[in-house]
Parts: structure tokens; sequence; C-alpha cells
């Protein structure tokens, strides 16, 4: 293959927008398994759910994708808080999250799978927005609106997440309590709430992120599959649970994915990540931002 | 019981239900009980490492596809056009098969298990995600388009070919018993069980922990991979999509909870149980549905009988006893879960 300069410029800044949209997908994932410990799997199907929301409420109403998941977070937290009850009151408290924890995410996953291939079959579906037509075309650099919004909504959404971590009580006891349970009981407050709290959190930012992921591409009810060994890779690459983490190795692995399709053909791409991984566990198993 | 002994009672019952499946005189039972003999083999092998030592794989479609894709390449190699064309034998293509698969539960156990558990089960999960991409990409065994298998028509002595597979997966589903009852009842399987137990005091006592868990994940492996590479003359068409479907790692893993997971004999009832229910189910509803089932009953399980059917079962025996441990256990547990 020829080498060529614009061809290199198009595909490492659409690596950086599209490593935006990886950051929003990994953020849950990052709080979940990065701060609370809870390994859930099954975030990417929460994801999908949170794309086919878009879908329903954008084909009948016609409402925005993004406005649409803004709306649905507070059902998502709920959810999420629900789900962290029943992995407290079955697993961490009889102390079986490792494998048993593990099986019932993966249930979950699975579960939530079939049920939208039995409801919806297997068709690709979108959605409709004003920005998902149109390019920008700056100098020779493409940056098509549908990956660009999805991109400064989703830094955006981390901004406002970091914030609620680092400079309000609730945050702050979340940081806390991957720290030190015993402690912050000390402090008088109740670790599994706060662990619920941010549970909750991280399943309703997969609201945000399927809305983003359904803007970038149309979606079938596995294609979360392929985000699993990604999101997972961006999260202990980032250094599992540091925010600012999650995005640079989102970008870092959006740039190098992108890279890939570019120059040996996308097919390749889904293995980009699970080398990061393997070569992260390998030699740095904390992460680039780890602590 | 003594292990050769265990050994001839497991050949007579196979010998037995391969008579009674071939007095049914109906082939779809042979095509029916090979895909739950084949999950016997999946899932005592995931029990190896997910039941004994606690290590979760989701990566047995990844293993099992191993398995079937060594056998594709070797058939495209002996068979490439009319002029020569050997048949290498069943056995010795599972052997390949294991040997392939062992080598690379080997290689990413070396990789994710000094750390903790956790990363180990998505590294697996990837697995599959990145052998499939190899798959798709790796013209000479068919890609993405999927791969001819022409299997023989008839075997001498047995009949039908299918008859013949259904033989092997027998065998290979007694000799996996037969290893995992083995193991459970050797200095192997005491080493597994402290690592299930507390790894951290298992490794301050001197077990090797690293060095058993590699030995757990390379028979586990090998044992999916002999499981996968009949799996071609079977289908006798394969495609990625299906050869690394999630089915596999989602049974693999219910499978065992539902039996329950510290004994071999857990993954044989619950495969029975759960695989002929879903060979039922897929003829009588739809395979869609039937995969739902087992993705509910796993949650379910795994939420009401952490112990699957073997703890219920043991329960009901020694109701009393059992009581009285659980009791002092939770009560020793208590200061710790009221905050």
């Amino acid at each position: 293959m020829i080498f060529s300069f614009d061809l290199l410029i198009n595909a490492v800044i659409s690596g950086i927008l599209i490593g935006g949209f990886y950051a929003a997908v990994t953020s849950g994932v990052s709080l979940a398994f990065g701060i609370l410990d809870i390994v859930n799997i099954a975030h990417p199907a929460f994801i999908i759910l949170g794309s086919y929301v878009a879908y329903i409420v954008n084909a009948t109403f016609g409402l925005d994708p993004i406005l649409t998941a803004i709306v649905a977070i507070p059902p998502f937290y709920v959810l999420g808080a629900g789900i962290y009850q029943v992995y407290y009151v079955s697993f961490e408290k009889r102390g079986q999250e490792s494998l048993r924890g593990l099986a019932f995410f993966f249930g979950l996953l699975f579960i939530t799978e079939v049920s939208l291939v039995l409801y919806f079959g297997v068709d690709y579906r979108y959605v409709d927005a004003a920005y998902i037509g149109p390019t920008w075309h700056l100098a020779d650099v493409d940056v098509p609106l549908r990956i660009l919004v999805p991109c400064i909504v989703s830094l955006l959404m981390i901004a406002v997440l970091q914030l609620i971590l680092t400079r309000t009580f609730i945050g702050r006891a979340i940081m806390a309590v991957a720290q030190d349970q015993l402690a912050l009981r000390l402090m008088a407050v109740d670790p599994v709430r706060i662990k619920r709290i941010a549970f909750g959190i991280s399943i309703a930012t997969a609201s945000l992120a399927g809305a983003f992921l359904i803007i970038i591409q149309p979606v079938e009810p596995s294609v979360g599959r392929e985000y699993i060994g990604r999101v997972f890779a961006i999260c202990v690459l980032g250094g599992m649970g540091s925010l600012p983490g999650t995005v640079i190795a989102a970008m870092l692995i959006g740039i190098v994915e992108s890279l890939t399709s570019t120059f040996y053909g996308p097919s390749w791409a889904p293995a980009v990540s699970f080398g990061f991984l393997l070569l992260t566990l390998a030699v740095r198993p904390a992460g680039l931002l780890g602590r | 019981m003594r292990t050769p002994t265990f050994l001839l009672i497991c050949l007579v019952i196979a010998a037995v239900v391969f008579t009674g499946s071939l007095a049914v005189g109906n082939d779809y039972v042979f095509f029916a009980g090979y895909v739950v003999l084949q999950y016997v083999v999946l899932s005592t092998a995931w029990n190896i490492l997910g039941g004994y030592c606690g290590y979760v794989n989701f990566g047995t479609a990844a293993f099992f596809a191993l398995g079937a894709y060594s056998t594709v390449a070797i058939y495209k190699l002996t068979t490439g056009d009319d002029s020569y064309s050997i048949s290498i034998p069943i056995p010795v293509l599972m052997l390949v098969g294991g040997a392939v698969s062992g080598v690379v539960g080997f290689g990413m156990g070396y990789l994710t298990l000094r750390l903790r558990g956790a990363f180990f089960s998505i590294a697996t999960l990837a697995l599959a995600v990145v052998l499939e991409t190899l798959v798709v990409n790796w013209d000479y065994v068919g890609g993405s388009r999927g791969a001819y298998v022409i299997r023989p028509e008839e075997i001498a002595l047995i009949g039908n070919y299918i008859r013949y597979l259904f033989l092997i997966m027998m065998l290979l589903a007694v000799a996996a018993i037969t290893v995992a009852r083995l193991i459970e009842h050797s200095r192997l399987g005491y080493g597994f069980a402290t690592i299930r137990d507390d790894e951290l005091a298992a490794e301050a006592c001197g077990v090797p922990t690293l060095r058993l868990k590699l030995i757990a994940t390379t028979i586990s492996g090998a044992l999916m991979g002999m499981a996968g590479a009949p799996f071609p003359y079977y289908i006798s068409y394969l495609q990625p999509d299906s050869t690394f479907a999630l089915d596999y790692a989602v049974n693999s893993i219910a499978m065992p909870l539902i039996g329950g997971t510290t004994s071999w004999v857990g993954p044989l009832i619950g495969t029975l149980l759960l695989g002929s229910l879903q060979q039922i189910a897929t003829v009588t509803i739809s395979s869609a549905v039937n995969l739902l089932l087992v993705g509910c009953l796993l949650v379910a399980f795994v939420i009401v009988a952490p112990n699957g059917i073997i703890g219920l079962v043991h329960t009901y025996l020694q109701r009393k006893p059992e009581e009285f441990v659980g009791r002092r256990r939770v009560d020793a547990d208590a200061p710790e879960a009221v905050p």
C-alpha cells in the first residue's frame, strides 16, 4: 500500500473521535470494575439496551437520540441500583462474587441479548437526527458529524462524572469505598448504599453510550459482544477506575484501531484491543494512570 | 472406587447407551445425542478449571473452535485435490486439536493467571473475538465463507457415519469424566481446591498455585479442543459465526453451575438435564427460546441454589447437620454483614 499523509491524518482524527465514544462506553465499566471491583461483563448488553431505547423513542416520537438518552438516565439508574441490590444480597454478602457473580452477569448479558433478538429480530436498527448525514471538510480532513457529536457529548459526560467523583460528597465516598470499606463504615457511611449509587451511575452511563452507538452505526442485539474485549482492554489500559486514564486509553485504542483498519483492512480491527489487553496485562497491569 | 473399576463401569454404561440408541432405529437419536455428549465433555472440561480452581473461563467457544479449525486445516492439507487424498482417523485429529487448544490455553494462562481472577476471565472472553477475527481473515480454512468437510457415508462395522461420531464422542466423554474424577481425588485436585477456597493462604502454605492453575487451564483447554475436533465432520459445513457462538460458553458455564461444581457428577447431571431439555426445546419451540431458557436457569440457579442440584440433594439428605453448620457459619460472619 502506498503510504499517504492524508490517509494517516484522517485515520488519526477519526481514531480520536471514535476514541471519545469508546471512553463513554468504558466509563461505566471503569466505575463498576475499576472502582467497585464488580466485574460487570453485561455492561455492553446494557449499552445495546440503551441503543434500543433511543431507537424506539426515535422511531415512534422522532425525538433526538441523545435527548432521549438523557431522559432515560433515571430509569437506567434505577435498573443499575436494582441489579446491584440483587448482586449484593446473592453474591457479595456470601463472598461468592468471583465465580457465581461472574456467571450471574454472563447470564444477564445472555438474557438481554436473546430477549432483544426475540422481540426485535436480528435486523439492523438505526436512528434519524439532523447531524447524522453531514460531514465537515476541514482542509483534507473529513469530520463526520455523526461521530463528532457523540464524541463531544461523551467528553462532556465524562467531565461531569469526574466532577461528581472529585467534588461531591457522594463522589468522594465512592472513591473511598474502593480504598477502604471499613474506614467508610467507621465514618458512619453505609458502603452498600454508596456502591449501589455508584453502580446505578455506571449503568446510567450505558443509556448515553447506547444512544451514541446507534448514532454512529446501525445496531443489532449481538453488536455488544464486540465491545466486551474492547471495553475491558480500555479499562485496564487506562488504569482501572481512573476516568482521565480511560479517555487517554480509549483514544489510543481508537487511533490504533483506525490505523489498522485503514492500512490492513477493517476485518483486523477487533484484534487490536485484545493485543493491547494482553500486552498491558503482561507488561504493566496497573495501566497508564494506575494508582 | 478405584479408577480402573470406575472406568469399566463407565464403559459398560456407554455400551448400554450405544446399543440402546441402536435399538431405537432412528439416526436422529445419534444426531441429538452427539450434541449432548459434546456438552458433557465441554462442561466437564470447563469444570476442571472453573469448578475445581474457581477460575471462570468464558472462552469455551474459542478452545472448541481451535479444535474444529485444526481439523479443517488438516482436512484441507490432506485432501488438496483428487490425486492424493489421505483420510486421517478422527482420534488422531482429536489429539491434534487437543494439543493446539492445550498450548493456547497454557499461553493464555501464563500471561493472565498471575493476576487477579477477573483478568483471566476477561482475557478468555476477548480470546474468542480475536480467534474469530483470525479465522475470518484466514482464507485457507474458509474465512468468513466457511468450509465444507465431506464426511464418508458409511464406516465399516458400525454403519452410518454419525453412529461412529457418536461413539467417539461417547468415549471422549467417558475419558473426560474419568480424568476429572482422577484429578478430584488426587494431590492435584486438593491443590486446586485450596486455590478455589483461598488462593493467598494456599500460596502461603507452599502450594505452587501458578503451576497448578496452568495445569488446570491446559487440561481444560485440551479437552475442549478434543471435543471440537470431530465437529466439522458432524456439521459438515463449518462457519466462524456458528463455531464461535456464545452458546458454547453459556452452556458450558450453565451446565456445571446448575449441576454443582465441586465434583465430576455435577457437570454430568447438569448437562444431561439441560442438554436434553435444549434438544427437546429446539425441536418443539425454537432455538432462541431455548437459549433464553438456559440464561434464565443459569441466573436463577446461581442466585437461589449456589451449589447446584448436588448442593440441593446434599442439603436434603443431611438437613440437620448441614443447617447447624450453616447457622454457625452465618453467626461467625454476622458482625461483618451488619454495618
